[in-house]
């Protein structure tokens, strides 16, 4: 194999339902329209809730957060093909919309980006895990919930999200393996989006592939157009469904792309080269998905502006809540350490709050 | 009352709560099959089965990481680390995950995750197993750190850590295995965190230890009569959460104190109790505080080790000089 250019030659089949053109390859997932219309609006959600953020970033009202735009599809279609409420949801921090989609509030959301404690607040009713900022550190995590739900006799899977950057960390080796031996229903879903801030996809790996990682922990592995959200949604409910039936984890590798920067605090015109950029801008998972959603009378002119009136509601919703919040309370910052706070801690505590106090 | 050393007090102990909570599970490296490097699991496999009783890769970080998952998920891990010397392969999964689950969702979940550690020196052990590292870990904001030095609060304080809503890294004195044995209470024997034992009366000299350095300050202390010094030694039992009451107010009482540590002295946990120790009663000071403890060094090769771990006679010549001051 010495010289050849493994990057053109994934061992691990790529698999769409709709082609860069929006033409449908494959047997379409036998949702029912609502689902499928459902998909698109969260898709669109996202897209519209990334320039409202980034606006609102820019006048400072948020702090630092990564926009998702161009990795809609990826997400979306994956977290379809889960059940949020009975579900382990493990995101990084690029899955807004597989949170929102299992119960966090646009306001919520947008309190945590705004660096407001109550931000940290999750859901009750789903089983959704903080955003994890330490790449790979919440792979492990993702194992030991869908292990400890088998444990306790429940039909329950993990689904745990992270990039091509995470899978160069040891803890995604660790997690794979364990999962591997245990058989526990996980599904690892990497968003390979060709970036970890600056450094591209071949300096993170010589391999052609993440997924084709999987055979070296004796597990499933499927590589996917991460653009597709149809391919993502089937290859997710595979996954799920070989998890619940006893069958182990599966590696997903969802080939996709950042439209925008890493963080508001990146600029990516210092590393990426603008024609590969304009070539990805064609394969929007949104304008493949809806050209096929019209093709096939899902969709028209007026689901598509009662869509965006949708998205303009519910996000206006998200920013009220944000602007209502009031301020801080700074008591939050000692808050939910421990079940039962150690004399020290008490001691610091109310030395803090004579603080507060005289400065009132 | 049974007598046994101290592992044999945290084998019977995981045994009693495993069979007290089905929720209570065991993982790490060659705790199944084998029962332990040191036995301290022997029998829960054969009792509990192979789900409860979990032999995994040699993985630190995804033992620590899917504890985390596991007690999300309604479990009550008690994972294992073979060495403590190994723990900074999952220190990020100690001190930055587990430590801060409760609070970085706000209280949305929390982690009853015990991880078990054996450390220490006097046993010989290869390079990069013995280190102390308690420091280090108490450090980390929302991690409980326990240190047993006999084998009835070994059961006290390893019960109490299970049963804890929160994490606790519960560290085992490698040469305390099976230095001694004592009388271990029979039927439930919880001793709480933040309460220190007063291992030995007196009235000149307070020394304060943990772990297996509570039976060097005994010693020491013996030896101290011969001098007509009489010294009184306290067991800290828990750093997180620390006694300071206790360490207050029996400094302020002798005016004098030696804190001994396995662990190196820059920075070590020696250091906290000195500072906790001048803030209660530094008025009652009668002579600086002195630190006992490893030197500065990487834990070193088996055939020097004693040369590093203080020893009685170190402690000893602390107390004299305090003691004379």
């Amino acid at each position: 194999m010495t010289g050849t250019d493994t990057n053109s030659r994934p061992i691990t089949p790529f698999t769409q339902v709709l082609n860069e053109h929006g033409e449908q390859v494959a047997a379409p997932p036998a949702l029912d329209d609502e689902t499928l219309r459902g998909m698109m609006r969260l898709m669109k959600l996202g897209r519209h809730l990334d320039a409202k953020a980034i606006s609102l970033q820019r006048r400072g009202k948020l702090g630092t957060f990564a926009p998702m735009s161009g990795q809609e599809a990826a997400t979306v279609g994956s977290i379809f093909a889960m059940d949020p409420v009975t579900d382990w949801v493990v995101p990084q921090y690029r899955e807004q919309l597989a949170m929102l989609h299992s119960g966090l509030t646009i306001s919520t959301y947008l309190l945590q980006r705004q660096g407001n404690p109550v931000g940290s607040a999750l859901p009750t009713a789903t089983r959704l895990f903080p955003q994890q900022v330490a790449l790979a550190a919440h792979l492990p995590h993702a194992v030991g919930a869908a292990w400890g739900s088998r444990l306790r006799g429940e039909q329950s899977a993990a689904i745990c999200y992270f990039g091509d950057g995470a899978s160069s960390e040891g803890d995604f080796h660790e997690a794979c393996n364990l999962a591997g031996v245990l058989k526990v229903p996980v599904i690892f879903l990497c968003q390979n989006n060709q970036w970890a801030i600056s450094t591209p996809f071949s300096r993170q790996t010589a391999a052609s592939s993440i997924a084709d990682r999987a055979p070296g922990y004796g597990i499933a592995g499927e590589r996917v157009d991460g653009n597709d959200v149809l391919a993502m949604y089937a290859a997710t409910a595979r996954a799920r469904a070989r998890g619940l039936a006893g069958d182990g984890p599966t590696l997903i590798e969802a080939v996709t792309y950042r439209l925008g920067a890493h963080t508001t605090a990146d600029d990516p015109t210092r590393y990426v080269d603008s024609a590969a950029a304009e070539a990805w801008k064609t394969r929007d998972p949104l304008l493949r998905y809806g050209s096929w959603l019209r093709a096939t009378g899902r969709w028209d002119d007026d689901a598509e502006a009662e869509c965006d009136a949708w998205c303009t509601a519910q996000i206006d919703a998200g920013v009220e809540g944000l602007n209502s919040a009031g301020d801080v309370d700074p008591h939050d910052l000692f808050r939910n350490l421990y079940a039962e706070e150690p004399v020290t801690l008490a001691r610091q505590r109310k030395e803090f709050e004579r603080f507060l106090e005289e400065k009132r | 009352m049974t007598e046994m050393s101290m592992v044999e007090s945290i084998r019977q102990t995981l045994e009693d709560e495993m069979a007290r909570d089905e929720r209570v599970m065991v993982l790490g490296e060659d705790v199944g099959v084998s029962g332990g490097v040191f036995r301290a699991t022997d029998g829960l496999h054969a009792r509990f089965g192979p789900d409860r009783v979990v032999d995994t890769p040699v993985s630190e970080a995804a033992i620590i990481g899917a504890s985390i998952g596991l007690a999300t998920a309604g479990m009550i891990p008690v994972p294992e680390l073979q060495f403590l010397g190994f723990s900074h392969q999952a220190f990020h999964q100690i001190s930055h995950q587990l430590a801060r689950w409760r609070y970085r969702t706000a209280g949305r979940y929390h982690a009853p995750v015990t991880i078990r550690a054996p450390f220490g020196g006097g046993v010989r052990t290869p390079e990069l197993h013995s280190d102390g590292f308690e420091a280090i870990f108490a450090q980390g904001p929302g991690l409980k750190v326990v240190m047993p030095s006999t084998a009835a609060d070994a059961k006290g304080l390893l019960t109490t850590a299970i049963r804890d809503p929160d994490p606790v890294l519960f560290l085992e004195p490698l040469k305390g295995y099976r230095l001694q044995r004592d009388d271990v209470p029979a039927g439930e024997h919880l001793v709480p965190f933040g309460k220190a034992r007063i291992a030995r009366e007196g009235t000149d000299v307070t020394v304060i230890a943990w772990s297996a350095m509570v039976y060097i300050a005994l010693e020491a202390a013996e030896a101290a009569e011969q001098y007509g010094v009489s010294v009184e030694v306290l067991d800290l039992r828990s750093l997180v959460p620390l006694d300071v009451e206790t360490i207050g107010e029996h400094i302020g009482r002798t005016g004098r104190a030696v804190i001994v540590q396995e662990s190196p002295l820059t920075a070590g946990f020696a250091s906290e109790v000195v500072a906790v120790a001048q803030e209660a009663a530094f008025l009652s000071l009668e002579a600086p505080m002195v630190r006992v403890s490893g030197w500065d060094l990487p834990y070193p090769m088996p055939l020097v080790e004693d040369w590093y771990v203080p020893d009685a006679a170190r402690v000893l010549d602390a107390v004299l000089r305090t003691a004379r001051y």
